[in-house]
């Protein structure tokens, strides 16, 4: 019986005002959904990612590496004899450089009989007229996906760059299995350390091991037997690739999650002001007989639908959202951290499950101070009109809000929780909803102030008296447009400063007139000595400075610290590199300490402190190094350090670079200078790069990452202004019978609406006012904690005014205009009849 | 041996009510009701008579004193319990109608069966006995005011209570249609066995009750010619 009771309610509530319900279902569907979109879209391409790294490495258990990317193979034979060892497999793993092309081609050196048993799936395919080219010393395999990157098939002969050369080698076929999108090459090991001059190197070695053999005791025999080696397994490989792209996955997540919590302001003000519409009906349930349980329940059950069935819609459009994303779009979020894979979305039933529970819960908790509200009501004066306000005096009440304030700057003051900035997404959470729990209180206050002032045209003096002696009922309008435009302005300052920071670390890092670079991607370019002398001698060019650039591993788990060695005046180091406060000086060292400069992560990641002697893998014989110094780096968040080129020469014998930055003689155009490298012998192979297009294409792939950023900052105030716009109706036709009775005594139409103009416009303005403070609080969480905690970054404070008072301007219009829209209805109909309603 | 006496339908004892400014409402009030009795209660605005059928319907809990339906203390029970009872035992009529604009008129009937847990069939019949036969369909916004108030009576008197306390019934109504309505009160009233309480400034309202009964600051007295006058 109360089932049908609950039923004749619940569906009454909803037959009434089906329009409000859906925006409130819309309003959890769209967070959930995005939401859940952008998990399923990481998980794919997460999956797929870590799916090909691991075919790569196919059944091994263990795997051998260097710090650095080759290694000797000396080590080999040790390993394959060794008692626990059933096999091993060297392999040769370079990035080949395509002439003509941005990415680089993963190249597989194999042997064809130790790969056979431990990763089958790698092997080349010969046509059956050549069994023998997978020992070909000019054949090459390529992945399906390899030969539609490089429109290239059997037969064909494909450059590959070596150096400022390149390398012909025949395409012999395709590989036995490769991932969908992964664009790989295989090719017998010997050919292609002597095809790219890396004879007697190995990237790494997998190993089989017996059964029986624990692979921790193995790999403490081998971190003893080979201290200069690494020891990896899958497992590493894993974090590796899960501690690369973390912060930036966690943090989409929970930008997504912005709108929900938005959606969740929306279901609150639905519910709170559809409490206390009926706020005499529940109490005539309450003297007829319902329990305060009994009501409490019905509310909750209100929202908790509501919630039920947003997220139910949400997780289905977000799943279709990410299959037509992955389709169309790939797995790549903008934050490049998944390149060559095709994902393919896969339903995971536990995410969705949260996502569920996560949209229901956090409805029902938006019903939560309605439903409190609605059961703790005393009957008797609830059945009298006049009393909604009272109902919520308890929003007014500041402490709880005051509480939340104080907790989050508390929380800001912690360390990373696994690497993220748990506290300071808490902080920016609590400062949300303290924020927002404070406007009863705020609106009050300005409003009682201000209406003293407008007591002479009725339409101010209704319109404050309104906002002044009924604050919280306005003050519920303005939660999900306060949390959205404070979100809002937060981000908006933090990636604001986020790019003026990048830009002058850009100005700051490319001084030099021009930039010569071996290749733009991959590890066969390189500028051999020879050819760095012949650039340097051309004319026109004062300098020449070269640049080598080489991946380092420290720890098996992490992604590979970047290794930069270049000309660097220990004397005036700030000069070369965008150095932070902290530094020592790197000209009084003892002798045989060499200086190091350390990016910001690597304090982070690594523990490393200036002042602190640090060791880097660079030979058998490599003295201690010196943090002397700590540089900011917005390109590699996994860690970078830089060493003075010669000393990294004189430590590891290699006198190859990378890049080379020309600085011109007064007076020589740049392309004086492009044209003399052009006729260099090795002019051809080499590619230039401007300074203004370096920082071009740099600010155009920053703005690019940020554009799923931009777009749900664009839903979370669609959502916030949806609800203004049902608030403000619902509290309109609420006010129908105070309306008629203004028209009874003598106000007009286009006075009323005036009346609701002003109330949306003051509400929106003090909404804007406080929501601004808010967000620029938030902007500093997120420039001073956040980002510092997920990326490793430092960046200094930018105030972008023309976008803030662009969006705030559209607000203020926008939150009026709905106002006044809605108030058309409630002034359109009749008056008389307006005053003799009931209800 | 003499039999066990019959419970009143009310009974306050020694009933005192301040408002939280000290102003006493209700000091010492004693009164009976008894089963089947109709009563209508006058007097001058702000004198206690909403805060005595507040506090009769245990939405209000009295300083000192007690109130008993059918012999239960109400002002002794939890919210929960006073709940049950006047859900099982009490029938409401208001001024402003107060019927839920959601709901069909056979719903709005039928909200005390439902509580009760008991077949609905009677809402039914209950709006036949009102006069709206045939419209349990209709919504509240299709109803005159004097429908409105037929739909209250059926309402209050639905589940078969053994009180009803109604405030103001025809406060809202025209005269013509406020005789009809209680005439229609007083009927089911009747009917259906309950005893009941009318608060009203209407003397023509209260002469449908059985007796009249004047609330001063000194308590309940019988109308008589001289305060009628």
């Amino acid at each position: 019986m109360i089932a049908l009771l609950t039923r004749w309610l619940l569906f009454g509530e909803w037959r009434a005002h089906p329009w409000r319900t859906l925006a409130a279902i819309a309003a959890i569907a769209l967070g959930v959904g995005l939401g859940f979109a952008i998990d399923l879209i990481n998980g794919a391409a997460f999956n797929e990612f870590s799916a090909a790294a691991r075919s790569l490495t196919g059944q091994s258990d263990l795997q051998v590496r260097g710090a650095q990317p080759l290694f000797d193979e000396k080590v080999y034979p040790q390993l394959a004899r060794h008692d626990d060892v059933v096999l091993a497999n060297p392999v040769l793993d370079i990035d080949v450089t395509i002439p003509g092309q941005r990415g680089a081609l993963k190249v597989l050196g194999i042997d064809l009989f130790r790969a056979s048993a431990l990763a089958p799936d790698l092997l080349g395919v010969p046509s059956a007229d050549r069994p023998f080219d997978t020992l070909a010393d000019d054949a090459i395999f390529l992945s399906p996906a390899a030969q539609d990157w490089l429109k290239v098939k059997t037969g064909d002969t494909l450059q590959l760059q070596n150096g400022t050369g390149t390398v012909g080698l025949r395409v012999a076929g395709g590989i036995v299995r490769a991932r969908p999108g992964q664009r790989i090459a295989v090719m017998d090991i010997a050919a292609a350390q002597w095809r790219f001059e890396r004879l007697g190197k190995l990237s790494r070695i997998d190993l089989k091991l017996a059964a029986g053999v624990s692979r921790a005791a193995f790999r403490r025999t081998l971190a003893t037997a080979f201290p200069t080696l690494l020891v990896t397994e899958n497992a590493d490989q894993e974090a590796r690739s899960a501690n690369m792209s973390r912060a930036y996955r966690v943090n989409l997540n929970v930008l997504a999650l912005v709108a929900l919590f938005t959606g969740a302001f929306l279901v609150f003000s639905t519910q709170a002001l559809s409490v206390l519409r009926r706020r005499s009906q529940f109490a005539l349930l309450r003297v007829i007989g319902l329990t305060r349980g009994l009501l409490l329940r019905q509310v909750l059950l209100e929202g908790g639908l509501l919630g039920a069935l947003g997220s139910l819609v949400g997780l289905v459009g977000g799943y279709v959202l990410a299959a037509l994303a992955l389709r169309f779009f790939g797995g790549d979020l903008g934050g490049g951290y998944f390149p060559g894979i095709r994902p393919s979305v896969q339903l995971n039933w536990t995410t969705a499950i949260i996502f569920f529970i996560l949209g229901t819960g956090i409805a029902l908790l938006g019903s939560l101070a309605p439903a409190l509200e609605a059961a703790r009501a005393q009957p008797a004066p609830a059945l009298k009109s006049g009393s909604e306000d009272v109902a919520l005096a308890r929003l007014s009440t500041p402490w709880p809000a005051l509480a939340c304030l104080l907790l989050a700057a508390l929380l800001t003051t912690l360390p990373p929780v696994f690497e993220l900035p748990l506290f300071g997404y808490l902080a920016v959470a609590l400062l949300l909803v303290g924020g927002i729990a404070l406007m009863p209180r705020c609106a009050a206050l300005v409003f009682t102030a201000l209406s003293r002032r407008g007591q002479r045209q009725p339409v101010t003096m209704l319109a404050l008296a309104r906002l002044a002696n009924a604050p919280n009922q306005a003050s519920i309008a303005l939660g999900g447009v306060l949390s959205s435009f404070s979100l809002m302005v937060a981000m908006a300052i933090m990636v604001s400063s986020f790019r003026v920071s990048v830009d002058d670390w850009l100005v700051q890092l490319l001084s030099a007139n021009l930039y010569v670079r071996s290749a733009a991607s991959g590890d066969t370019g390189a500028l051999k000595p020879a050819e760095q002398r012949l650039i340097s001698a051309l004319p026109g060019v004062q300098r020449a400075e070269f640049l080598r650039t080489l991946p380092l591993t420290l720890a098996p788990s992490r992604p590979a610290v970047m290794l930069l060695a270049r000309p660097i005046d220990a004397a005036e180091p700030g000069r070369t590199l965008p150095l932070t406060d902290d530094i020592i000086d790197a000209t009084r060292l003892p002798a045989g300490v060499l200086p190091v400069w350390v990016s910001e992560a690597m304090l982070d990641l690594y523990g490393y402190r200036v002042g602190q002697q640090v060791t880097l893998p660079l030979g058998a014989n490599a003295p201690p190094f010196k943090v002397v110094g700590v540089w900011r780096d917005y390109a590699r968040q996994s860690g970078a350090v830089q060493i003075r080129l010669a000393d990294y020469q004189r430590l590891t014998g290699d006198l190859d670079v990378n890049d080379a930055a020309l600085f011109f003689q007064p007076g020589v155009s740049t392309a004086q200078v492009i044209a003399g490298v052009r006729a260099l012998p090795f002019g051809s192979a080499v590619e230039f790069a401007d300074p203004g297009e370096i920082r071009a294409l740099s600010l155009k792939i920053f703005d690019r990452s940020f554009a799923v950023t931009y777009l749900l900052e664009v839903v979370a105030i669609v959502i916030g202004l949806f609800g203004v716009a049902a608030t403000f109706s619902a509290q309109t036709l609420a006010r129908a019978k105070e309306f008629g009775m203004l028209r009874h005594v003598g106000v007009t139409r286009r006075q009323i609406l005036l009346v609701l103009g002003v109330e949306g416009g003051l509400l929106t303005g003090l909404g804007i006012g406080v929501g601004f403070v808010l967000g620029w609080v938030i902007s500093l969480v997120l420039i001073f904690i956040v980002n510092p905690q997920s990326f490793h970054w430092s960046m200094q404070l930018h105030m972008p005014w023309i976008m803030l008072g662009s969006v705030a301007s559209l607000l203020l219009v926008s939150s009026a205009a709905t106002a006044v829209v809605a108030g058309s209805r409630a002034v359109a109909g009749d008056a008389i009849r307006a005053v003799r309603e009931d209800w | 041996m003499k039999p066990p006496a019959t419970p009143a339908a009310l009974e306050c004892r020694a009933v005192r009510k301040a408002y939280g400014n000290g102003r006493v409402v209700l000091a010492q009030l004693d009164f009976a009701l008894q089963p089947g009795e109709y009563i209508a209660i006058m007097g001058e605005s702000g004198v206690g008579k909403s805060t005595l059928l507040n506090l009769i319907a245990g939405l209000d809990m009295p300083d000192s004193g007690s109130v008993l339906i059918d012999g239960v203390p109400i002002s002794g029970l939890s919210d929960d319990d006073a709940t049950r009872l006047r859900r099982e035992k009490l029938g409401f009529i208001f001024q402003a109608f107060h019927v839920l604009p959601h709901l069909t008129l056979a719903q709005n009937v039928g909200l005390p069966l439902l509580l009760n847990g008991v077949s609905l069939a009677r809402a039914t019949e209950m709006l036949d006995k009102v006069g709206l036969h045939g419209r349990g369909h209709d919504f509240p916004r299709q109803l005159s005011g004097g429908e409105l108030q037929r739909v209250a009576i059926a309402r209050a008197l639905v589940h078969r209570p053994t009180l009803i306390l109604a405030d103001e019934p025809t406060g809202n109504l025209d005269p013509d249609t406020a005789a009809d309505v209680l005439h229609l009160l007083r009927a089911e009233i009747k009917a259906n066995g309950a005893s009941a309480i009318m608060v009203t400034h209407s003397l023509a309202a209260a002469a449908t009750a059985d007796r009249i009964l004047i609330l001063t600051s000194a308590g309940l007295h019988p109308m008589t010619t001289a305060t009628a006058a």
